[in-house]
């Protein structure tokens, strides 16, 4: 492929950005590897005594909000925690599979904080905070050790050691993890220790409860509105500070990896209440998912990664195939990543290998009933180590599939496609996690800092362990301990305001009584943007995108049809919010695409490559892209974050 | 494929409810069991009337959220697997298909299809944990645990906490539940501390959540989709046992 012309989008849409006054990440200054030292050496304590005072509201159980709620509630503040599940345990992180990153050097490889640092700044192709990632890289053998005093029980060798693997195309073996299943052993560590603190009394758990507002008073975060999904009662919450763990945005395609009920409107109510969205546009697409089969399908399943280890993703290399895989002989296979990365080969990072499996199916080899599709293919490996090894190996994520396509992939390759996994944007923190808005913090998915344009394997979970164990505690004393908050009730008139505009949301949707139900605006919206929005990008695409997103939007607010009432169990309702923010939230996302006019990690734009690979601009764009919401229907506001890389050097990010 | 459908219909907690019939048309083999419900509730939006509310999150067998009885079995006729990735080419076509809540007193119903499983959480509460803190804990490999015995403590910490093995027993009893918890954390040197005085709390705090008794049945391991063995809940009896008798009363947790 060469770089095609650099295409001009029509300006009513396009126009260059508002841009506002910069932002700084207010990291301690020194060397990278003194900065987290420096902040806790410098920060202020709230007393003991004194914890107990300060109400604060987690909203959000997963690794994230669970581990920030069970530790806050031990350090003895009065912590309110909210999920919308009806059990802080089942909240989407749990359905992790492969694994954590520690920087343990238990297997001895070489690993240390600072190559995970890198490995994770260079991944993320230099558009991520470095002095975030390095705190994280610092924090992240800590981690196992909690996760081993809390019960978690992670594989282990026959010594009774630990024991590593290599993931997600890392040189070294740094991923721990329990059976096929480390997100659930993980979220239940975190939910034991969370559960002894509602024992405790510290905690007190809001299950299938909803976050539908943020309430800011005086410039800072003091509170939120949510619906009892139960009872449709909405109510205000008041407390001194408030921690977003609310997860990510995926399902904005409609159809991803993560669960049905992931969605974007705790952070998009906070962006409308003032908080910067950053880097939105910043979507992982995984390579490894079983792909579309049906018009009513509703999720599309991850196959673990590290199936890559050793499976061999290929195409024909004739367009319109028509010969089983079995019977295409090798010189007619096209092993598309191995030709094209030799080096790494099947372990190309996510992003890469997403967008080369895309590109040979646009070019019509993609195989499976709908052409989205190529083989992940086991016959070598079963051939070289013998199919019982390939069994213990990976046997349950076979099973799996088996279990959803009827097919034996032990017999016959293996078919995969990509699809929406994870989002690296989130909104915009400073180095205490703290976003623009004083007295919100963001952690884990939910926020954008450590990732930058693509996520490695096995470190999100790493992320939103580190925060919610090991940085909030401080981070927030040191705000609650400087800052002079005044005694906000629940009934001042900004919540009654917020709760009012909930209200009233809520009342307009179930009075449109219109025709299209909420699931197949979302469907729609979902579609479109995967087209235009997905793993390719173009300007024209995406000015498509800013142009029918308010169509559809409008279209939603005349035609959504909502049956029920208001004051009950309504899974209609439910849907049909999240969707409403998912509506507002796709413009943000596609003119932030729009804007980011380079190629890097994730963001393909087609104007920016070389030799099919992403082409940076680090001159103009090497900076994290924070929105300000300015009105329903005006244009956000950009403001930039400048981003220096000191410890790992810019450099072209190449895994040939 | 064509179903009949029987479901199960309640407004709320209060209201009375009764199984009420549905047709299921134009379903691919290749759906999902929920992805079918999905269908039949866009028809029945089409058609102006109310969705079935059913309970569902990850879709891929391991949040443990969807909680159907299927033909008179929880999470339907498949081994070892959740209802949400039960697919429909194991029905016949036209087949006639009964879909019931997880009943049981302690799960009362919220609304059509979806129960109220918060008494788990108040188990777990009682002492279905270690009382670590957050802080510098000890290095990860200062602990050795034989390989054999962290392959049984996560055997048993596989559970999803679904509450099928509650749906499916006669006497709706939380022993496999209960006792997949109180296993995991046994078979761990990290668990051994709390060990007892867990079991105490953990069993007293089920049975005042109104569960039944286990009169060893075993219908809760034929039904688990993560096979939990019932052999835990021997393990759990004999630590009960022991606890019971050199313990005074169990401290409550903290
Ligand atoms: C299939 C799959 C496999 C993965 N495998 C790995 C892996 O192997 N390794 C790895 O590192 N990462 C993996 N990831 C990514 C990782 O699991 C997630 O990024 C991470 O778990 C997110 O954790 P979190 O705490 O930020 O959010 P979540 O776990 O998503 O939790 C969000 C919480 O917020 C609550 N919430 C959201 N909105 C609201 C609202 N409006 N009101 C009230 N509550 C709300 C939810 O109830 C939930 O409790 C995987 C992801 C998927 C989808
Ligand atoms: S929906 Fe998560 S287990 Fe079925």
């Amino acid at each position: 492929m060469t770089a095609t012309a650099h295409v001009e989008a029509p300006s009513a849409v396009a126009g260059p950005p508002l841009v506002g006054s910069p932002l700084d990440g207010r990291a301690p200054s020194g060397p990278v590897e003194q900065k987290w030292e420096r902040f806790r050496r410098d920060m202020l304590l709230v007393s003991p005594a004194n914890k107990r005072k300060f109400t604060v509201i987690v909203v959000g159980s997963g690794l994230a909000g669970a581990s920030a709620a069970a530790t806050l509630g031990q350090l003895g503040y009065n912590v309110h925690c909210f999920c919308f599940q009806d059990s802080p345990r089942r909240a989407h992180s749990i359905a992790a599979q492969g694994g954590i990153n520690a920087a343990k050097n238990y297997t001895g490889d070489g690993d240390s904080v600072f190559r995970l640092f890198k490995d994770t700044v260079k991944g993320g192709d230099f558009r991520s905070r470095e002095s975030n990632v390095h705190r994280l890289a610092e924090i992240s053998a800590n981690i196992i050790d909690q996760c081993v005093a809390l019960g978690v029980p992670f594989d282990r060798e026959y010594s009774g050691y630990l024991a590593n693997r290599s993931f997600g195309g890392a040189q070294v073996s740094r991923t721990f993890y329990a059976r096929g299943q480390t997100g659930q052993q993980l979220l239940l560590g975190c939910y034991a220790a969370l559960s002894r603190q509602v024992a405790a009394g510290t905690v007190k758990m809001h299950t299938r409860m909803e976050m539908l507002d943020l309430v800011v008073v005086k410039g800072k975060a003091r509170g939120i509105i949510t619906r009892n999904l139960v009872t449709g009662k909405v109510e205000r919450w008041a407390g001194h500070a408030v921690l977003l763990c609310t997860g990510g945005y995926g399902p904005v395609f409609y159809l991803s990896t993560n669960a049905a009920g992931c969605n974007v409107t705790a952070t998009y109510r906070a962006y409308r209440r003032g908080a910067y969205f950053a880097n939105p546009c910043f979507t992982q697409i995984h390579p490894t998912c079983i792909p579309v089969h049906g018009d009513f399908q509703s999720k599309l399943t991850l196959m673990s990664e590290s199936l890559r280890n050793d499976g061999r993703v290929w195409v024909p290399k004739k367009e319109g195939e028509k010969r089983q895989p079995n019977d295409i002989p090798e010189e007619d296979r096209d092993y598309f990543l191995e030709r094209r990365y030799p080096t790494y080969g099947n372990l190309a990072p996510r992003d890469i290998s997403s967008r080369a499996a895309k590109q040979v199916c646009d070019e019509g080899r993609g195989v499976g009933p709908m052409g989205r599709g190529v083989y992940l293919d086991f016959r070598d490996a079963i051939k070289r180590l013998g199919r019982s090894a390939i069994e213990s190996r990976y046997g349950n994520l076979f099973e799996m599939y088996n279990r959803i396509t009827g097919d034996d992939g032990y017999a016959v390759p293996m078919r995969i496609y990509p699809a929406s996994h994870y989002a690296m944007g989130g909104l915009w923190v400073d180095y205490q996690l703290m976003s623009n808005l004083p007295g919100l913090f963001v952690l884990g998915e939910a926020n954008f800092s450590d990732h930058g344009a693509n996520r490695l394997g096995a470190s999100a979970l790493m992320q939103g362990l580190a925060d919610g164990f090991f940085v909030i505690s401080d981070c927030l004393g040191n705000y609650l301990a400087s800052t002079p908050l005044e005694p906000v009730k629940a009934d001042a008139p900004e919540f009654v305001e917020a709760q009012t505009e909930t209200n009233v949301r809520i009342d307009k949707l179930l009075s449109v009584n219109g025709k299209r139900t909420p699931d197949s605006f979302h469907r729609e919206l979902g579609q479109l943007l995967w087209d235009h929005c997905g793993m390719s990008r173009n300007a024209r695409g995406l000015a498509r995108v800013l142009e029918r997103v308010p169509e559809l939007r409008q279209e939603f607010w005349e035609n959504v049809q909502v049956l029920g009432h208001y004051d009950e169990y309504n899974i209609m309702l439910e849907r049909a919010l999240r969707v409403a923010d998912f509506m507002e939230f796709a413009d943000l996302l596609a003119y932030d695409a729009l804007v980011r006019d380079e190629s890097c990690g994730c963001h393909f734009r087609e104007e920016h490559q070389e030799d099919g690979e992403c082409r940076r601009d680090d001159e103009n764009f090497c900076h994290v892209a924070a929105w300000e919401f300015r009105g329903p229907d005006e244009r956000p506001v950009l403001h930039k974050e400048p981003l220096a890389f000191e410890a790992v050097g810019l450099a072209s990010r190449s895994y040939k | 494929m064509n179903f009949t459908l029987y479901i199960w219909r309640q407004r709320n907690a209060k209201s009375k409810g009764k199984m009420v019939r549905y047709r299921a048309t134009d379903i691919s083999p290749d759906m999902s069991f929920l992805e079918m419900l999905d269908k039949l509730n866009a028809d029945l939006a089409a058609a102006g009337e109310e969705p079935v509310a059913f309970d569902h999150d990850c879709r891929e067998g391991i949040c443990g959220t969807c909680s159907l009885v299927v033909n008179g079995v929880a999470h339907g006729p498949q081994r070892a697997t959740t209802v949400c990735q039960l697919h429909m080419r194991h029905f016949k076509e036209g087949q006639e298909i009964w879909i019931e809540p997880f009943r049981a007193r302690a799960f009362p119903i919220v609304r059509d299809l979806v129960v109220d499983r918060s008494a788990f959480d108040r188990i777990t509460q009682a002492g279905g944990f270690i009382s670590a803190n957050t802080g510098p804990a000890p290095d990860a490999n200062s602990l050795l645990v034989p390989k054999e015995e962290v392959s049984t403590a996560m055997s048993a910490a596989a559970c999803i906490g679904c509450g099928a093995c509650v749906a499916a027993c006669p006497n709706a009893s939380a022993m496999l539940f209960v006792a997949a918890k109180i296993s995991h954390l046994a078979h761990l040197p990290q668990g051994q501390p709390e060990r007892r005085r867990r079991a105490l709390s953990m069993v007293r705090a089920m049975d005042g959540e109104g569960f039944g008794n286990c009169t060893n049945h075993e219908e809760c391991e034929a039904v688990c989709p993560k096979e939990i063995s019932v052999r835990f809940i021997a393990e759990m009896n004999r630590d009960y046992l022991r606890a019971a008798l050199t313990t005074a009363e169990p401290e409550t947790a903290s």
